[in-house]
């Protein structure tokens, strides 16, 4: 599986993704964001950081690049896009996916473990798991609060297009869990086409046991196993 | 011509805004207990020039689709003559 990881000026997970997209998917390429074209790949992982320094807001410069105009295309071709933390945050600037990333209601950055209950084990990104697994998975972020309007939400739920919602340990979608005042405890929502996925928590750093958790692991599986299946 | 815009983005009413609450529970801590209703926004200024149509409407379309997020903000903006002095 090949995959174009995009480089913003401030990204800071690139390497970790890459890293991750080169050992476990198979091959991986740094794209720099002012590119105008990407090369022939199967994935595209908008990684974590803080393009532009977060200028703005979290996401809406980055999500005017160039390359974005070909990530865009690359995900109308029906072709995979992964955004993790900020990749989530510019994929909903961008208008890839619905709502909003917004300030903690903490007021901190908040950089820890948290459980997430996989809700759907029928995405291209999630068929190695179990629909109900809890999975312990590290977030880095300041603006993880996903927000979006109430018809939008009810439509998200609707159409099950939430994919993973932050938890207690036992896998209950309570207040308890949720470490950043997101709307429904929403952690990773995928797109009605089922080949966009963006999710504040970071799978990429959680994929060896000696990083803590291997939880993440299953994620990157999941999407060797869809390109085995297609 | 030039014009000089003034563009102020806030948060939604409908959304909470925890920086607002936290600066209005510090303002009563410093004794300004009648004071409600703090929200925190931007405040962008920028410089336009051309015809007074053309500027309104590239101004209408920045503050609305780039300078504020409308799922989660509301936006004002205010365009100014520029006097050009020798």
């Amino acid at each position: 599986m090949k995959t174009a990881v995009i480089q913003f000026p401030g990204s800071n997970c690139d390497m970790d993704s890459w890293h991750v997209a080169q050992n476990l998917l198979g091959d991986a390429e740094l794209v720099w964001h002012s590119e105008s074209s990407l090369p022939k790949c199967d994935l595209v992982w908008l990684p974590g950081g803080f393009s532009y320094g977060d200028h703005l807001r979290t996401g809406a410069i980055a999500a005017l690049s160039p390359i974005m105009r070909e990530v865009k295309a690359h995900a109308e071709r029906g072709g995979l896009v992964l955004g993790i933390c900020n990749g989530f945050q510019i994929l909903t600037e961008a208008g890839m996916l619905e709502g909003a990333l917004m300030r903690n209601n903490s007021l901190h950055f908040l950089c820890h473990d948290v459980h997430l209950k996989v809700e759907r084990s029928d995405t291209a990104f999630t068929n190695t798991y179990t629909a109900g697994d809890v999975l312990r998975i590290p977030i880095a972020h300041n603006e993880g609060s996903y927000y979006a309007d109430a018809d939008t939400l009810e439509r998200l739920e609707q159409e099950h297009r939430v994919v993973f919602r932050y938890s207690t340990e036992q896998g209950q979608t309570m207040p308890e869990g949720n470490p950043n005042g997101s709307l429904n405890n929403i952690a990773g929502i995928i797109n009605a086409r089922g080949n966009v996925l963006g999710m504040m928590p970071h799978p990429e750093r959680a994929t060896e046991e000696l990083l803590g958790s291997s939880d993440g692991f299953k994620l990157f599986e999941s999407l060797l196993n869809s390109l085995a299946v297609t | 011509m030039k014009y000089q815009a003034k563009v102020y983005v806030t948060l939604k009413k409908s959304i909470l805004d925890p920086q607002g609450r936290t600066v209005e529970h510090n303002l009563h801590r410093a004794g300004h207990s009648s004071i409600t209703g703090v929200r925190i926004g931007k405040y962008i200024e920028l410089s336009l020039e051309g015809e007074l149509a053309t500027v309104e409407a590239e101004l209408k379309e920045i503050a609305e689709t780039i300078l504020s997020n409308p799922i989660m903000e509301d936006v004002r903006y205010a365009l100014e003559e520029v006097s050009v002095t020798v």
